[in-house]
């Protein structure tokens, strides 16, 4: 039988999913035991018990200066920026997509604007943003929605044009109305979209809150491992990562998950990741 | 051809032209109430543009087309009902959601939706047609789980709701098997006798057609450039009655008999 029509069976599957994250913490567990044998002082590859237990005292212990449980703090004030940030996100690109891809002087006003505001690197607008709003939190949220909303509203743009034409003459002759149209047949076949591009804006939304904490910040994920870096605290930044990228990996799954029980007709054909 | 004065859809020197190709030229059509008028040619020769024409979501670069002597609105209304080959459900909806959605559109402007009284009244209604089309076991499927045949049945049903006067079908039957298709047959037939609508029905089954019809049109180009295929359109070049259906066959030239009988059995997706 060709390759490409052989499914490995359900427990095939899940060892060869775990296979590489096995691999990766093998190489790591060793690299870092031989380079502890060598100078057991070295801070570059800190072993797993070293990080596990700086990370349960950042996560369990408060601390001696603040008294907050830091890892708390950070992971609470981040995911309040970025959620805060792809909300409004979200909101702009449903209202904003629709508008452009349901109605043609909707595309006509915005659809050039919106294409060429999509091109402004975004970070470039961070120190605009640092200026208008000042350091607190409204510039980090700006950048997430500078950063994220042109192409979640392309995207739905997109979504809402490529209804079939019949669809939309087909309601007409139903005796609907535009508003009737966007509300009974636009707007319910641009949630799974809508999810999507969420998920998709994530991947961004991610990148420019850690920038903007990065950069100027008193607490969160960022600003936490940008802090320590002056210290090579690798103990902290790695396990940082690894929490970063389980939180980011839920919320995708989440929301795939979501997709698929809110919206299943959206999901009866093809296999999606 | 009826007169003048009872014609009740008419199409009155229709020019189309796409990128400056002529599609359709000189048409002319005048079409009595209560006709199944079937629609053959070749393909690519106009005859979907031809009935989106009649639908209102294209207008002609010259002419008009009239109903009951009135010029039709340049966009579609719940006057025309339409089912297209594909596409012609809504896949976010229940077959169940799919039946409610005319009368929901007619009874609520500002949401769509209907309570209480007005939406039994609308489900008594929903029910009959879905008996009707025999889907009462797949009320709770949506468009993707139905076979083609089902989902054909589903967007004839949820047209035929509004209750249009005139009902345009673009080869609805044209990716179904032949078993399925004779149903489809009975079942359209019925419908049009119950309800006295006048259909317009693209196919490429001469069988279909004549089976169908009332009256047939035979879509062709009448000029031919050997050197510029696309110089000219296509125009009405049969338009036959077929109260005696043996005799419009015969009036036909074998050679469309043939060319588009061959037709019929492939699977036109
Ligand atoms: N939007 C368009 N822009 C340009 N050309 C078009 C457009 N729509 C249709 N055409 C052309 O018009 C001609 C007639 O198309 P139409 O779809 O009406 O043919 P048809 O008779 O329905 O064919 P078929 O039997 O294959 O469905 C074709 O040559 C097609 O290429
Ligand atoms: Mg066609």
């Amino acid at each position: 039988m060709r390759l490409m029509n052989r499914n490995p069976s359900r427990t095939t599957a899940l060892f060869l999913g775990l296979l590489p994250f096995a691999l990766l913490a093998i190489v790591y567990v060793l690299a870092s035991a031989a380079r502890l044998a060598d100078n057991p002082a070295d801070k570059l590859l800190p072993s797993l018990s070293t990080m596990a237990e700086t990370f349960r005292i950042m996560a369990f212990e408060e601390d001696v200066r603040s008294g907050d449980r830091l890892l708390w703090l950070d992971t609470a004030a981040s995911l309040w920026r970025l959620g805060l940030g792809l909300a409004i996100s979200a909101t702009l690109s449903l209202f904003i997509g629709i508008f452009i891809g349901f109605l043609p002087y909707g595309r006509a006003f915005l659809a050039p604007f919106i294409s060429a505001f999509s091109m402004i690197p975004p970070i470039t607008v961070l120190p605009i943003l640092f200026i208008v709003l000042g350091l607190g939190e409204a510039s980090k949220i700006g950048l997430i929605v500078v950063g994220t909303a042109p192409l979640m509203i392309r995207s739905l743009a997109q979504t809402v044009l490529s209804i079939p034409r019949e669809e939309m003459v087909k309601a007409q002759t139903l005796g609907a109305s535009s508003w009737q149209i966007a509300l009974r047949v636009v707007l319910p076949q641009i949630w799974p979209a809508l999810i999507t591009a969420i998920r998709m804006g994530l991947i961004s939304a991610w990148i420019f809150l850690i920038s903007a904490e990065a950069i100027a910040s008193t607490e969160g994920l960022g600003y936490r491992i940008f802090l320590v870096r002056r210290y090579l605290a690798m103990d902290v930044i790695v396990p940082y990562v690894a929490w970063i990228t389980l939180i980011a990996y839920l919320t995708d799954r989440l929301l795939a998950l979501l997709s698929r029980r809110a919206f299943r007709w959206a999901h009866l054909q093809g296999d999606a990741l | 051809m009826s007169g003048a004065g009872k014609a009740f859809v008419e199409a009155r020197g229709i020019h189309v032209s796409y990128d400056g190709n002529p599609i359709l030229e000189r048409v002319h059509m005048s079409v009595d109430r209560g006709a199944f008028v079937t629609i053959v040619g070749a393909s690519g020769c106009g005859k979907s543009t031809f009935l989106r024409l009649l639908l209102g979501q294209e207008t002609p670069q010259k002419g008009e087309i009239l109903v009951d002597g009135k010029k039709i609105a340049a966009e579609p209304d719940p006057d025309r009902g339409v089912v297209f080959q594909k596409y012609s459900v809504f896949p976010h909806l229940t077959v169940w959601q799919n039946l409610l959605l005319p009368a929901e559109i007619g009874g609520s402007p500002f949401l769509a939706r209907l309570f209480g009284a007005a939406r039994r009244h609308a489900e008594e209604a929903a029910e009959e047609m879905l008996v009707e089309i025999g889907l009462s076991h797949a009320r709770n499927r949506y468009p993707a789980q139905l076979s083609g045949g089902m989902q054909q049945r589903l967007a004839i049903g949820q047209t035929l709701l509004k209750k249009p006067r005139i009902l345009l079908l673009d080869e609805p039957f044209g990716a179904l098997d032949p078993g399925i298709r004779a149903d489809m047959h009975v079942l359209i037939t019925e419908l049009w006798r119950s309800c006295g609508m006048t259909v317009f029905m693209v196919t490429h089954d001469i069988q279909e057609a004549f089976k169908l019809g009332t009256r047939i049109l035979v879509f062709d180009k009448v000029r031919h450039d050997p050197h510029a295929p696309e110089r000219f359109g296509a125009t009405i070049t049969y338009d036959l009655p077929l109260d005696h259906k043996a005799k419009a066959a015969a009036a036909l030239p074998p050679g469309i008999l043939k060319t588009h009988s061959h037709q019929g059995v492939d699977v036109h997706a």
